[in-house]
């Protein structure tokens, strides 16, 4: 079949970016998004033209890389499904396909379909832990855990820390995000300890980073590949509201959202001196 | 060289204990002073630099996604075995020791192996305090599933997501500990080379993946966990990322590989479909824990698997291995179906299929239980193929998986440059030349948690590396030798994409260092590849500059090292006059066609050395001896 | 992109300051009009009960003053912080997407969820209309307001055929905006449901405003249909 691709070519961060269409010959209904831009890529490339930049690595819908907007839906029409798993036998011959990066202030554009979505690291360095250190363990059956609590607790750790949320978002907001993690330990005696320090460190970085507030509009869920309830907001809600009240403000700290990108030390050999 | 593996003497119960107590300790005051530089954030680099973090020396950690938390380990799906011996079905760390043993078919080291299988109970409880939602029964304790290559239920697992949930278990305490100031994270940062000085690894070269910027990062001693080179296939089970630079860097600076031919094949993946295909989709080997594996008995027999009766099928794997039936390792069951389909049997479009079946599971548990186990796996599949798993059987073939070969290490897990350690699915050490499902994630997390903190300490305390700094010349060089690479790969402008050049390579390797060799077809290779490699210097074309974003670039010196370590491969697989694990010679094979060790003449490590552009690698032995489990024919009839 | 592109907080954000405490004043302000909502209802359908009984209520209302301002402060402190909270988080929401998408489709949500922001300060003009009009009698078009007679305010306030026809489709959108509102209030004060009990939770909600609305709409409607004259 064949397909119009209008995809979003943007070469760096302070490039403006805009639309090229790209006719796509020869897909298979049974490739992946993914495949065929694969495709694509490989005809640009003979062409000496630079490929269409996106993230990838397992293309198994488990390690969370890819991602972006397919005709104004987060990883496309399917529901529950990544980019990487959305075979092209959902659209029609003929069919034109808009691709375009996630857009939030928090995501900055690196190059085409890419973004830096570091800031969700930071959200999780912020508390979304069990401080327990290498060694001190009890046996993992001192503990016991009914099934549905760590079932509960399995559906919110599914995140895969795709993005797709905040994309989708009409508020660019990391609420589900956040929700899922805080939601995820909150459920297990073992997080439950840590559960006001979470909440209140998590929101505060959440903040921090510039993402939107959650008007509960509930696009997140829908677009997420892994269909995490909007339960989780209400139960990040909750968790902020009580640790509030017992306010531990002193202990709340957070970091500087950084953009740059640090090379760690600084090169002072000249690479093309011919040694 | 000689190698002198470092193993303990004594009782292999006692030995890792015993070196526990005679390794040196760094004052506690002097560990922020040592910089650890850790490449790699998947589960033995996650779990490595968060302990060190913890123990209180300077980290810095590199991985080439954008978030330490993608690494591939993410996508194991079944489980992770440990002795717990929860069901009381008779399970032992001497029992998991031995099945791992045998299971490797005998060509792996006895005592890394038990101290892997002691350490396996330690890892559960530590990943459950961190909140990892393992499976539970209703009673509240932890639930196992069986696996190949054992007859007791020892595997943990968190649905079809075992992988991801101990990763982010790992990632969670790493992000802990950037927090806490001790450990420094560099994603999107390739590593390009290591600097050794003095004989000690001391550095590495890196590129930043946005900026195109090279830089250096000095320290006292590296851990290398850059996963495997399964990819060297093109076509393989692994995340497209995963790649062999790093290591293969190390080896031409003087680490030694150990059996680069030991590659697993999975018996249960998704068919290839298109030659558009860009990986291939593992079904969880859990999966044969309830389906039947079954091809039509006669030849070309293209009737729906529905409506071919009972008597028509044969359930091979049943018929041939009684004992183990559908569970048999998965070397076993990888070169059956591969047997079935070259007499013609395979089903599906291209004749390259097995039937996985789950009618029998579903109507003796029903449909519920089924999708309680497996449920994602199921949509996973049906996402892919467009058929209903739980109405019509799955179809399934081998792909290539999992590399055993790897860095050669010690008992220390330190190879053979001094500083220079190497963790997970990178080494060579723990499954010989068939690793048992469920004990990767098991090994990379020993070797986390549970090794490299002890013993990356014994040599800070031992060799007490003294500064260095970047002004010294083999910084220089080495930084030189790195954009001199960069920038010729881009200079070629040639007419063939790189991905070109890798799928052909994969077909190669494929062909002749697949599921079964032969010595002229492992020769065939070597000068293909060779020529393939010609070709590419001349005729590749890496769009772009180096001086941003440029993922052609980044494919093109994956795909460079790739063809030198294919032909190492080559030549591993073409010395080994045997048949053991993966590496299954055509020549040596039993009457039943069962593979055919020579313990006599391989019972060794093949550690091979790095001796220039264009002469041959040297071969070291390490001399294989086994005091407990006593080297026999592996049945598992 | 330099860091200087994301406006820091150097300090972590206090509860009023997080978008999530903000977010529960919301829900409780929110609340707190909405039990006025219906009290106010129920007083109003007296007007059915005729003049006296309904303009006794309206004395009784206006007996005791300092009670009334209570009242009256309880609300008026509601509405601001409602409406100061909603006006900040609408800036920073603006803020949180400085590039928008060339095509967006909504797949999950209400018309009312995503109009919150219209709904809302179109119910502002009307509240302030409507106080000119009932309780200040400034604007009061058709005939003379009469204070203390509200029976008579009422109706021949609604006879002027644009003042209900503006009533009814400021209550529509008030309909709109509890419809979402009603839900979210639990959602962000943090009430955690499972899925089905959070789809059974939107259809209340739903079922609550149009009751209430449809309450309040037969007011005008009776007098245009001269049920009430
Ligand atoms: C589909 C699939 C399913 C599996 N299921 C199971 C299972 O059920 N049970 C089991 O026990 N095992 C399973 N395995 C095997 C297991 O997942 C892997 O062996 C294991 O995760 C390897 O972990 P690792 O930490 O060694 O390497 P990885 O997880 O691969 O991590 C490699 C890290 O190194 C970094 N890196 C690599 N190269 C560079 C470079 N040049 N520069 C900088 N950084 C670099 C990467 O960024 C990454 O962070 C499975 C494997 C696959 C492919
Ligand atoms: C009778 C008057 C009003 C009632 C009963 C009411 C009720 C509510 C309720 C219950 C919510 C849900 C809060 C939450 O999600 O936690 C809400 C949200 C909202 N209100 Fe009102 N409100 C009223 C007036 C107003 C006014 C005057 C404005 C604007 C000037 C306004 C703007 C909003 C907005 C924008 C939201 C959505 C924001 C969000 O959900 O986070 N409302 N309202
Ligand atoms: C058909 C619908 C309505 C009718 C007939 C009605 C009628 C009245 C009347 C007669 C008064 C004056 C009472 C007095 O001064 O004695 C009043 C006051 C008021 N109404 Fe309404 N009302 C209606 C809808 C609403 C709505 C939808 C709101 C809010 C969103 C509202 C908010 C108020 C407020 C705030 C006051 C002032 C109360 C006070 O005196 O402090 N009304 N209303
Ligand atoms: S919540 Fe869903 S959409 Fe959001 S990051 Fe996690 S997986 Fe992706
Ligand atoms: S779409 Fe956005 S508003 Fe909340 S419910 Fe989801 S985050
Ligand atoms: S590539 Fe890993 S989730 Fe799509």
């Amino acid at each position: 079949m064949k397909l119009k691709l209008k995809i979003w070519r943007q070469r760096n961060s302070s490039d403006k970016g805009k639309f090229v269409d790209y006719a796509v010959d020869q897909v298979n209904p049974e490739m992946s998004m993914l495949e065929c831009l694969d495709v694509l890529n490989e005809t640009l490339i003979e062409r000496g033209e630079e490929p269409v930049a996106f993230e990838h690595d397992c293309r198994e819908g488990i390690c969370g890389s890819c991602g972006f907007m397919i005709n104004g839906v987060a990883h496309g029409p399917e529901r529950a499904t990544t980019v990487c798993q959305l075979t092209m036998r959902h659209f029609k011959d003929g069919q034109e396909l808009v691709l375009e990066p996630w857009r939030a202030r928090s995501f900055p554009a690196i190059k085409d379909l890419v973004v830096d979505r570091r800031s969700f690291d930071r959200i999780i360095e912020a508390g979304g832990y069990v401080s327990v250190s290498t060694g001190n363990a009890p046996d993992g059956n001192t503990i016991p855990i009914g099934k549905d609590v760590a079932d509960h607790a399995m559906d919110a750790a599914a995140c895969i820390g795709c993005g797709a949320c905040v994309a989708a978002c009409p508020n660019a907001s990391s609420a589900l995000f956040t929700g899922a993690k805080i939601s995820h330990l909150g459920r297990l005696p073992q997080g439950q300890i840590e559960q006001d320090q979470r909440a209140l460190n998590m929101v505060a970085q959440m903040n921090i980073e510039g993402f939107g507030n959650c008007t509960n509009i509930g696009e997140c869920t829908a677009a997420c590949p892994k269909e995490i309830p909007l339960e989780v907001i209400a139960t990040m809600n909750r968790d902020y509201r009580r640790a509030s009240r017992k306010s531990h403000k002193n202990h709340v700290r957070s970091v500087r959202p950084m953009t740059e990108w640090s090379n760690g030390s600084k090169l002072d050999i000249d690479p093309h001196a011919t040694s | 060289m000689t190698l002198d593996a470092r193993i303990p003497s004594g009782s292999i119960d006692k030995a890792w204990e015993k070196t526990l107590f005679d390794m040196k300790l760094v004052n506690p005051a002097n560990k922020r002073k040592h910089t650890i530089l850790v490449i790699g954030s998947g589960l033995a680099g996650a779990s490595a630099a968060a302990s060190l973090g913890e123990l209180g020396y300077n980290v810095r950690c590199f991985c080439f996604q954008d978030s330490p938390r993608r690494a591939h380990s993410i996508a194991a799906q079944g489980g992770i075995n440990a002795a717990k011996n929860y069901q009381n079905d008779g399970d032992s760390v001497y029992r998991l020791f031995y099945d791992t043993v045998k299971g490797g078919d005998f060509r792996s080291r006895e005592a890394n192996v038990y101290r892997l299988a002691e350490n396996s109970v330690k890892i559960i409880d530590q990943c459950v305090a961190q909140g990892v939602p393992f499976a539970r029964e209703y009673g509240g304790s932890l639930a196992n599933r069986s696996f190949g290559g054992a007859l007791v239920s020892r595997t943990f697992y968190a649905r079809g997501q075992t992988g991801q949930q101990l990763l982010l278990g790992a990632y969670q305490a790493l992000e802990r500990q950037i927090r806490a100031g001790k450990i420094k994270m560099f994603p999107r940062t390739e590593i390009l080379d290591i600097i050794v000085i003095d004989g000690q690894a001391r550095g590495l070269v890196t590129r930043n993946l946005i900026t195109g910027d090279l830089s250096v990062h000095m320290g006292d001693a590296v851990v290398m966990a850059t996963g495997g080179y399964g990819n060297v296939y093109y076509l393989s089970t692994n995340a497209k990322g995963s790649n062999a630079t790093a290591i293969w860097r190390a080896y031409k600076r003087g680490a030694l590989f150990a059996n680069p031919c030991y590659t697993q094949i999975h018996p249960t993946c998704i068919p290839v479909s298109g030659d558009y295909q860009s990986k291939l989709t593992l079904m969880s080997e859990s999966l044969r824990n309830d389906g039947r594996i079954w091809v039509p008995k006669a030849k070309g027999d293209k009737r729906p698997p529905n409506q071919i009766p009972p008597e028509d099928r044969d359930y091979y794997l049943e018929r041939r291995y009684p004992a183990f039936g559908n569970l048999v390792p998965r070397d076993v069951a990888s070169r059956n179906a591969k047997n079935v389909c070259d007499e013609g049997r395979g089903v599906g479009e291209t004749g390259l299929g097995v039937y996985l079946d789950f009618k029998d599971a579903i109507s003796r548990l029903g449909e519920q239980t089924i999708r309680e186990r497996y449920g994602n796996l199921f949509d996973m599949y049906q996402r892919i193929t467009d058929e209903d798993p739980y109405k019509v059987p799955m179809r399934i073939y081998p792909a290539i998986h999992y590399t055993m070969g790897g860095l050669w290490v010690d008992y220390y897990l330190q190879s053979t440059i001094p500083g220079l350690f190497v963790a997970g699915e990178a080494n060579f050490s723990d499954h010989g030349a068939n690793r048992l499902g469920a004990s990767a994630l098991m090994q990379g997390l020993s070797d986390g948690y549970f090794i490299i903190p002890y013993t990356v300490g014994d040599y800070l305390a031992k060799a007490k590396p003294g500064k260095v700094d970047e002004s010294h010349p083999a910084v220089r060089e080495a930084v030189v030798a790195v954009q001199q690479n960069i920038d010729r790969l881009l200079s070629i402008k040639g007419k063939r994409t790189v991905d070109s050049f890798h799928r052909e390579l994969g077909k190669i390797v494929w062909e002749y260092c697949g599921m079964s060799r032969t010595a002229q077809g492992l020769e065939k290779a070597i000068g293909e590849i060779r020529a393939l490699r010609e070709e590419f210097w001349q005729n590749v074309t890496v769009p772009g500059s180096g001086k941003d974003l440029n993922q052609s670039l980044e494919k093109a010196g994956r795909v460079a090292d790739f063809f030198e370590l294919a032909e190492l491969m080559c030549i591993d697989a073409r010395h080994r006059n045997e048949s053991c694990g993966g590496h299954f010679r055509e020549e040596y094979q039993t009457a039943e066609g069962e593979a055919q060790r020579d313990d006599e003449h391989f019972s060794y490590v093949a550690a091979w050395g790095y001796t220039g552009p264009d002469s041959a690698p040297a071969l070291n032995k390490e001399p294989l001896e086994f005091e407990y489990v006593h080297p026999s024919q592996r049945s598992y009839k | 992109m330099s860091a200087s592109a994301i406006d820091l907080q150097q300090h972590a954000p206090n509860f009023w300051q997080s978008t999530n405490g903000k977010k529960i004043v919301m829900a409780v302000t929110g609340c707190i009009l909405f039990l006025f909502l219906i009290g106010h209802l129920l007083g109003n359908l007296l007007v059915f009960a005729g003049p006296e009984r309904f303009n006794s209520y309206a004395e009784f209302l206006h007996f005791d003053g300092t009670l009334l301002w209570i009242a009256r402060s309880i609300l008026i402190i509601a509405v601001v912080l409602h409406i100061i909270a909603t006006v900040q988080l609408a800036i920073r929401n603006k803020k949180a997407r400085p590039v928008g998408y060339s095509r967006k489709k909504a797949i999950n949500s209400s018309y009312a969820s995503r109009t919150m922001y219209w709904s809302g300060p179109i119910v502002l003009a009307f509240v302030i209309f409507h106080l000119l009009e009932f309780t200040a009698g400034t604007i009061h078009p058709g005939t003379v307001f009469i204070p203390g007679d509200v029976y008579h305010n009422v109706v021949t306030g609604f006879q002027v055929w644009w003042v209900s026809a503006w009533y009814i489709f400021a209550l529509v959108l008030l309909g709109m905006h509890l419809r979402h509102g009603l839900w979210s209030m639990f959602q962000s004060f943090g009430v955690p449901h499972s899925l089905p009990r959070e789809r059974a939770n939107k259809r209340l909600a739903l079922v609550v405003a149009v009751v209430l609305i449809a309450g309040y709409i037969s007011i005008p409607i009776s007098v245009l249909t001269g049920l009430l004259k």
